[in-house]
């Protein structure tokens, strides 16, 4: 049963979570949380196996300098498939997974056995993770079995490999599409059973895509994902992706999975940011917290 | 009929908007007979924080300009500063020890400074750039460029020409700078601030903080994103704790040493020398035919 959502509230919700006063220790701690939530995420053309290997040090090491409490390494590296071998190599012996886009990132506009073959492949390569978009003009045109197949299909092909499925907020349109979208998926990746916590994320959107993670559609999520949770007991994953640059930013989040789902959720195998450039706004931020002095750009980031 | 009174609330100018302080400061800014003539925002660290973040975008598009196009802006800005100059007059006599006549002639120089500068954006390479003689094959060349983000803290006297000066020396070669006008100089940095966002200049570029000098020293000297910092008007313990600040990483500081009547000698404080504070020399070995 489903119940049509109230965009007005939703919008007040959500934006209630950020005007949360986060006292200094909170900070210090909710920064490195968040850090340790990062999927550092790379997806251009231009990506080269340099870049994928130096994007994989930043991930083990994001802090430039020995700070108190140490800085986590991030949760995961997100990158195309062709550049997952690189990644595996460049973060072996590390706690970091390797994630890959899949399914024709970011439109999905692919025929569905090439769209599954390029998972297989990609979990073939060592990818531990698998964040596959789905194909947002079937269910705006109303076709819902077709996302449940995809869905079906590609989590067969994961074999194991966790599964975030991208819902593409930002085209989605309405409150309303989002939540009865996330439910979907959800209902289609459980419909097996056999799954463990977090096994399974719904994520926004692929970050190509205006707007992306905003707090109203990660709210969304969330509570599709707290209405599973209640009714079966499997707690799934969510990765808000796209958008989220700064810190405070990425503080409103917590506040909000907090406050929406609880603090089980509060830990990378249940909430991911994906991000590239959030990492070097977080670390200047734990820098400013350790060093009483504004970090540069240049202290932090590769470029 | 009679109309309400409408008072003008001076804001901080950061990347081309005009923001309230977001500590929600103010100070008020009295009128000779003791009543309330305006408030100005009371800027805190992190406004001070905020318009580095700001000048740093600023800096690529303002350090990307070319020079002549930096050369116009400026000089656009003197004319829109001459058009605006009663009010400019008028906020400078709030000082009860300033006369109109002096005010008149320190709007003058401000605008004239201006004009200078202007001047110097497209020259200043030829008078401080070099050739170096090498012994071998090479052209060895000096050439002068803008070093990042300047932090700008201005005099309290003379107000208007000690801000604009400061500010334009560090704007030339297209730095991007962060200053902050003292109490007594807040509404000519408001006015100037409205000078500048019809001028053209890129948002960014030019960001002005009113305020106490004391109380953003510290942050804007040890900002690592700040590469100088150009200070006039400041009292000894200031200087030395600029000084010590700045040692920290390594940053370059003036504490420029002129007095009242020197800011109006052209050949004192718009030499192209002054420019030397605020610029990186970098030296080129290009192989030469034989």
């Amino acid at each position: 049963m489903h119940h049509p959502v109230d965009a007005v509230m939703l919008s007040q919700r959500a934006a209630s979570f950020t005007r949360r006063s986060l006292k200094a220790d909170a900070k210090r701690t909710a920064l490195r949380l968040a850090v340790s939530m990062v999927d550092l995420t790379t997806l251009e053309g231009a990506d080269s196996p340099e870049c994928a290997r130096a994007l994989c040090r930043r991930a083990i090491h994001p802090c430039p300098e020995p700070v108190t409490p140490a800085v986590p390494p991030v949760a995961a590296v997100c990158v195309y498939p062709r550049l997952v071998p690189v990644v595996r190599e460049g973060l072996l012996g590390s706690a970091v997974k390797v994630a890959s886009v899949s399914t024709a990132f970011p439109s999905g506009q692919s025929p569905l056995e090439l769209r599954v073959q390029e998972t297989a492949a990609a979990v073939a390569a060592g990818a531990d993770e698998i964040d596959m978009v789905i194909s947002r003009g079937a269910f705006l045109a109303g076709r819902l079995d077709d996302i449940r197949t995809e869905v079906m299909e590609v989590q067969d092909a994961c074999q194991g490999a966790h599964l975030k499925i991208i819902l593409e907020t930002g085209e989605l349109g309405t409150p309303d599409n989002i939540r009865r979208c996330a439910d979907l998926v959800i209902d289609a990746a459980t419909e097996r059973g056999e799954l463990r916590d977090g096994s399974v994320f719904v994520k926004t959107s692929t970050g190509k895509v205006s707007p992306a993670a905003t707090m109203p559609s990660v709210l969304l999520l969330l509570e599709s994902v707290r209405a599973h949770f209640r009714s079966t007991g499997l707690r799934l994953g969510v990765k808000p992706a796209g958008g989220i640059r700064k810190s405070k930013a990425a503080l409103h989040l917590l506040v909000m999975v907090r406050e929406t789902v609880g603090p089980d959720w509060l830990q990378p195998s249940l909430f991911r940011i994906g991000a590239s450039s959030l990492l070097d706004d977080l670390v200047r931020q734990i820098l400013w917290t350790s060093r009483g002095q504004y970090a540069a750009m240049h202290d932090v980031g590769v470029t | 009929m009679s109309r309400l009174e409408v008072v003008k609330t001076g804001k901080l100018w950061i990347g081309g908007s005009w923001p309230r302080s977001e500590s929600g400061r103010t100070f008020t800014v009295e009128a000779p007979d003791g009543s309330v003539h305006s408030r100005c925002a009371l800027a805190s660290r992190k406004d001070a924080r905020d318009a580095v973040e700001a000048a740093r975008a600023g800096w690529s598009s303002w350090s990307g300009a070319t020079a002549l196009l930096r050369a116009q802006i400026l000089y656009r800005a003197a004319e829109m500063m001459e058009s605006r100059a009663d009010e400019f007059v008028s906020a400078l006599t709030l000082e009860p020890s300033l006369k109109p006549a002096s005010a008149r002639k320190e709007v003058g120089a401000s605008v004239d400074r201006l004009v200078t500068f202007a001047g110097w954006c497209d020259k200043y390479q030829q008078v401080l750039g070099c050739q170096n003689p090498v012994t071998g094959p090479y052209h060895n060349f000096t050439i002068p460029q803008s070093v990042g983000i300047v932090a700008v803290l201005a005099p309290p006297t003379p107000s208007l020409l000690g801000l604009v000066t400061m500010v334009a020396t560090a704007a030339v070669p297209g730095n991007a700078v962060v200053a902050v006008a003292p109490r007594q100089a807040a509404l000519v940095a408001v006015l100037l601030g409205e000078v500048l966002a019809v001028s053209d200049i890129p948002d960014g570029a030019i960001n002005l903080l009113t305020g106490d000098v004391r109380e953003l020293l510290e942050p804007l000297a040890s900002h690592r994103e700040v590469q100088v910092v150009l200070g006039a008007g400041l009292s000894k313990g200031q200087r030395t704790s600029l000084r010590e600040v700045a040692a920290q990483g390594v940053r370059r500081v003036h504490a420029l040493p002129w007095k009242q009547d020197d800011w109006l000698e052209d050949h004192l404080v718009a030499a192209p020398w002054q420019l030397e504070r605020v610029l990186d020399f970098k030296t080129l070995w290009h192989p030469c035919a034989v």
